[in-house]
């Protein structure tokens, strides 16, 4: 069951302060990653304090390194059900959890972020797993 | 809504997801929720047994990699059979 929108707004904000576009359609999803070119990174927001309130600040922090993704969506688990649904069905060899970062690179999942990656964690520490994958998959191509 | 989280009163492992190693064949991945005499309560959680064949190690390589794939909203562990308890994070797939 969706949540109460007053509760998650500010859970949205966070992510479009930072610059990520939110989709909460499947006609926006399908718009966003059905073309698949450069690099794009999807977080999959939650409600869950422990692993999302880290998770939010953590990609704050990384996106503020000088390598980053080309685009930054995201979508809201238990909130934009459908959009939710069917953004997984772009990484769909990993199973799903909330919250979770899929970094795309032309389509392909070069890199996944689970929730258990993120339980516990710092956001720093989290951003620097980020940012080393933003260096290893976003920088230019030889 | 942003920083560390405490759960006051819980379980120091509540909302991480660990391994639940039993005294038998079983091994269970999922998200703590807390712990009593009953035994260990875990949410979304996947069950592998290596009496129906495979490898333990590789299910939870896959697992770590991959994500659990949960069969159980609920379940709980009874105390006799747990041996270990150990953060999924731990594994380095």
């Amino acid at each position: 069951m969706p949540y109460d929108p007053r509760l998650i707004q500010p859970m949205r904000e966070e992510m479009t302060r930072i610059g990520a576009k939110e989709l909460t359609t499947v006609p926006e999803v399908d718009a966003a990653l059905g073309d698949p070119k450069g690099t794009m990174l999807v977080f999959v927001n939650s409600v869950c304090g422990c692993a999302a309130g880290n998770a939010r600040p953590a990609l704050t922090l990384a996106l503020k390194h000088s390598v980053v993704p080309t685009q930054v969506v995201t979508v809201f688990a238990g909130q934009d059900v459908e959009a939710a649904a069917r953004a997984r069905q772009y990484f769909s060899d990993y199973q799903p959890s909330s919250p979770s970062m899929a970094l795309l690179r032309d389509g392909e999942v070069v890199h996944f972020v689970h929730r258990h990656q993120i339980e516990g964690r710092s956001p720093q520490a989290i951003a620097s797993d980020l940012t080393a994958a933003f260096e290893r998959f976003c920088g230019a191509t030889v | 809504m942003t920083g560390h989280v405490f759960h006051p009163g819980h379980h120091e492992l509540h909302g991480i997801t660990v391994i639940v190693e039993t005294v038998g064949t079983r091994v269970y991945v999922g998200r703590f929720d807390s712990q009593d005499d009953a035994g260990v309560h875990l949410n979304d959680v996947g069950v592998f047994d290596s009496a129906t064949g495979g490898s333990k190690a590789d299910y939870l390589q896959r697992s770590a990699r991959f994500g659990i794939r949960a069969e159980h909203k609920h379940l709980l562990v009874p105390s006799q059979d747990v041996a270990t308890i150990t953060r999924l994070a731990e594994l380095h797939p």
